[in-house]
């Protein structure tokens, strides 16, 4: 510890720390513009110049460190004067345009003007004019004249987003910043440009012009739409959402938001929404009063489970929906006798759900969990499989090696890419097994590109190495380390052998004594499991209800062909089935295959709790009123329980539903990633023949508010699927990149361009699913052909 | 003694005497009361009247939706929506004043970069129902297209006191 003394007051600080983080800690504010604590420093706009005793010039405190009886003064007659100075040449070339600049009111050289600023300027001759970029559909760039070359939003994309984007060019008053090429800028990370910038240089483009700073109300809020549970601050007027930035927690997502979580806004008011409820008669939408809709759906809910068996209703939910809505659809099926929910519709491996039991009702389906409803556990059980991420979010930071087993991480979890990013920068090692190899941004130690059927081969080699203690590869990197992390993504966890996977990631993590988890695909990937809305033991899970096809479905926020592992097979069970409820905030292929379109509010309009794959409960209030008439779900479940008189759904507050979900549950005990039935779990023999199919859920289409918002839609990330192949399988199929393939799968095939990627492995396609363009074809996982078109 | 005053005084009408020279006085003295509305009482410069939105030269409105009259408008009687115009600049809208909220405070004038919300020297306009003191941008507009001689010459008046 070091002794300084700031403006008289005596401080305690860390050797090594700057002046201005000293400050802060005291409290004392220093003006400042390039400092960031988030990002190296730079130095370059002096505003924080302080007079230092014995130094002979004012110093900069962002890059002076403390030394042992250093007295620093903020307000002596120097640092002032240095100040004042360096105010007016920062404002020499600074536009007047304040009125129209949508920085206006939360600016900081705004405010530093005011307060360090003189009150006129001897400045008359012509200001710099420097030109408008174009970087793309989120981040506006128009008004370049405006930058004060603070570089902050450079060093962000470089340091934290991992690509330097954007760079500074020229050299003094020719200063500019700008993309490489007149690019845009393509990180999954942008947005968090925008509030860096100090100034209205970088704003947001689906904002601009928008509102003002001090007519917003912002409101607390929690991510919905990845599995980090993000906190946001809603900012919203007259019931209108009109942007989202993050609200800094250093537990989650630091001060950082993805581009996905910042910009999904712009889908809740889409032209698809649904307003109204809406029932099919004689073939034709009709919209009606919540009532008719309301007794409709009862009604046929109860006539298909006194005629044809509650067997044969089925609810699927998507893990996006909150705590209370899980809970109450569960609640609900399992008062109309049926067993069949859940809410892992992506998911295709469901053995880890609990032990395998020999009355399975389907014989020829995947095997069936039993008991993965958690309120039947009895003490002396083991505890039910409940997989989540295994350490806190920090803990990864801290992770010094690290195996990363099938996740498109950049893309599918934008900031734990941006932590490990920043662990790999200060010396830790990635190792990565997975079945495409996308640029990830940061250093990778070893990675095994293999097809999806040779996963578990790898992974079993990689756990007999380790075993081995093996010096070279995946297993030396891991055996090195102090603080082991494995994880399985998305991709691990939606593949067939998932829990051949798991097991296997978990005897790594145990023989390098690490740690071992699941990053999670949605924001109530963990919630779902502790609203028990997963098929008990006579119940169906995901795809099963849709193998078998119920004669019911209860669909909530469910687009059956975008949301599912197997869309084909999904619209298919849809189509077949005698009633089909969906619950939805907008309009979609449901109006196809559904007979009752129930209008529920997104989570920006209903309150309710998300429980992130950490295990932090979270819960957060609307911040608008429900858009036309459409209702919160909770309370459609909660009415439609009452008419088809359900004991126990008298609930009044979603706060009231999650008490009896989760109240007084101790969450940490029950998160549980060893599964005793993950070693028992069928094995799937390998793939002979054809091509295998490798499908990723790319960035923005993820979940029905993330699909609509036009600015992410207009993004590089957005373009429709392609059919990308190793080019030596290009040259096999005699096709070019660029031309049109008739891409097949089971009943259904889709025309795509064909691409080539020379770091796929050999003999798979990879074709995204979650989108129209490829909602035709089948399973996730699986062969697929590619012929010329 | 004090009843003999008394009487004295009410028989010589003396306290009509007082009141009758105040009166006489004042019906010699210069007359201060204008005879409303053939006669009208000389304005300030910095009379605040009815509002009006004004033009540049060339025909371009002075508006620029920046809203810092409506956060300032202490009665809450402005109402601005901002929309991008086709050519790319920051536009209004709408822009409503309800005159029957407005306190003729003059901030909103005060506070306009551009000078486009200015207080005219109007006073005399009215209003048969409520909604007809609810000024829209139209009508503002013309008010500043009817007025802007004398605006401009009250700008440029006052321009040396700022």
């Amino acid at each position: 510890m070091i002794n300084i003394e700031i403006d008289g007051i005596k401080i305690q600080t860390q050797n090594g720390a700057t002046v201005i983080e000293a400050a802060h800690q005291a409290g004392i504010t220093i003006p400042h513009f390039c400092y960031h604590k988030k990002l190296s420093i730079a130095a370059n706009c002096r505003m924080c110049l302080v007079q230092v005793e014995k130094a002979p010039k004012p110093l900069p405190a962002c890059a002076t460190p403390v030394a042992e009886g250093m007295k620093v003064f903020t307000h002596s007659e120097q640092a002032v004067k240095a100040q004042k100075g360096v105010m007016e040449f920062l404002l020499v070339n600074h536009p007047l345009d304040c009125p129209i600049c949508d920085q206006g009111g939360e600016c900081m050289l705004q405010d530093m003007s005011v307060g360090y600023g003189g009150g006129h300027s001897r400045y008359h001759e012509e200001k710099r004019v420097v030109l408008g970029k174009d970087l793309g559909s989120l981040v506006s760039a128009e008004e370049m004249s405006r930058c004060i070359n603070c570089t902050r939003c450079v060093r962000f994309l470089q340091e934290v987003a991992g690509q330097m984007e954007l760079g500074q060019a020229f050299r003094g008053e020719h200063a500019e910043v700008m993309s490489f090429v007149s690019g845009t800028v393509n990180s999954e990370l942008s947005g968090n440009i925008i509030d860096l910038c100090p100034v209205g240089a970088l704003t947001s483009k689906p904002f601009r012009y928008k509102a003002r700073s001090w007519e917003l109300s912002r409101r607390r809020s929690v991510s919905a739409h990845d599995s980090l549970g993000s906190s946001l601050a809603v900012h919203t007027k007259n019931n209108r959402v009109l942007r989202v930035t993050p609200i800094e927690n250093d537990d989650i997502n630091e001060c950082w938001l993805s581009d996905k979580d910042r910009f999904a806004y712009e889908g809740l008011n889409s032209a698809d929404r649904l307003t109204k409820p809406m029932i099919k008669k004689d073939g034709q939408w009709q919209e009606v009063p919540w009532q008719v809709a309301l007794e409709f759906a009862a009604n046929g809910l109860r006539h298909l489970a006194n005629g044809a068996g509650a067997e044969q209703v089925g609810a699927l939910a998507t893990a996006n929906s909150t705590l209370e809505e899980l809970y109450l659809l569960q609640k609900l099926m399992r008062g109309v006798g049926s067993d069949n929910v859940d809410f892992r519709l992506r998911q295709s491996d469901f053995s880890a759900d609990g032990k395998q039991q020999g009355n399975n009702p389907h014989p020829n389906l995947p095997p069936v969990g039993e008991g993965a409803n958690v309120s039947s556990l009895a003490g002396g059980e083991p505890r039910q499989f409940l997989p989540w991420l295994g350490m806190s979010i920090a803990d990864i930071g801290k992770a010094d090696r690290l195996l990363i087993v099938g996740s498109f991480l950049r893309k599918d979890h934008p900031l734990l890419a941006a932590r490990i990013r920043r662990a790999v920068r200060k010396g830790a090692q990635a190792n990565i097994i997975h079945s495409a190899d996308d640029d990830l941004l940061m250093q990778v130690e070893n990675k095994a590109i293999v097809a999806p059927d040779a996963l578990v081969e790898t992974l079993t080699q990689v756990s007999k190495a380790v075993a081995a203690k093996q010096s070279e590869g995946i297993a030396g990197s891991l055996l090195g380390g102090e603080r082991v992390v494995v994880l399985l993504g998305n991709f691990a966890q939606q593949h067939p052998q998932s829990a051949q996977l798991q097991a296997l990631a978990q005897q790594i993590a145990a023989a390098t004594n690490g740690k071992f988890g699941f990053l999670g695909e949605a924001a109530n990937s963990v919630g779902g499991y502790l609203a028990q809305a997963t098929p008990g033991a006579k119940g169906l899970n995901a795809a099963s209800m849709l193998a078998a096809p119920r004669k019911a479905y209860l669909l909530l926020n469910v687009e059956a062909e975008l949301d599912c592992a197997n869309p084909q097979q999904a619209v298919a069970a849809m189509q077949a089935a005698d009633l089909v409820i969906a619950m939805s905030a907008y309009k979609h292929r449901a109006t196809e295959y559904a007979d009752v379109l129930l209008p529920v509010a997104p989570f920006t309009e209903t309150s309710g709790t998300f429980i992130s794959s950490e295990g932090r409960v979270q819960s957060f209030k609307g911040a608008v009123k429900p858009l036309g008439e459409a209702r919160p779900a909770w309370k459609v479940l909660r009415v439609l329980g009452n008419l088809l008189k359900v004991d126990g759904f008298e609930f009044d507050t979603s706060e009231a539903v999650r008490d009896e979900a989760i109240g007084g549950m101790d969450i940490p005990a029950k998160l549980n990633n060893a599964s005793q039935a993950a070693t028992q779990s069928s094995i799937l023999s390998p793939q002979s023949s054809g091509l295998q199919r490798v499908s990723d859920v790319p960035i923005y289409a993820t979940d029905a508010v993330v699909r609509r918002s036009a600015p992410l839609q207009a993004t590089a990330d957005a373009v429709t699927p392609q059919a990308w192949l190793h080019s030596d399988e290009l040259k096999k199929l005699g096709v070019q990149a660029g031309e049109i393939v008739k891409v097949s799968q089971g009943q259904g095939s889709v025309m795509l361009l064909a691409a080539a990627d020379d770091k796929l492995p050999k003999g798979v396609v990879r074709v995204a699913t979650g989108h129209a363009a490829t909602a035709a074809l089948g399973a996730m996982f699986g062969t697929i052909s590619v012929e010329r078109a | 003694m004090k009843n003999l005053i008394n009487f004295f005084k009410s028989f010589l009408l003396l306290e009509l005497l007082k009141g009758m020279t105040v009166t006489g006085r004042y019906f010699f003295a210069r007359h201060i009361t204008v005879e409303y509305p053939e006669e009208k009482t000389p304005q300030s410069f910095r009379f605040r009247g009815l509002h009006a939105q004004r033009r540049y030269a060339n025909g371009e409105e002075r508006c620029i939706a920046c809203k810092l009259c409506e956060a300032v408008c202490p009665a809450m009687a402005i109402r601005i929506e901002v929309a991008e115009r086709a050519d790319g600049s920051r536009r209004t809208s709408q822009y409503d004043i309800d005159l029957t909220k407005c306190i003729f405070c003059g901030f909103c004038e005060e506070s306009c970069p551009v000078d486009a919300i200015v207080e005219t020297r109007v006073y005399e306009y009215h209003g048969e129902n409520r909604g007809d003191l609810y000024y829209t941008k139209e009508m503002l507009l013309a008010n500043g297209a009817k007025h802007e001689a004398q605006i401009a010459l009250d700008r440029a008046a006052d321009a040396k006191y700022r």
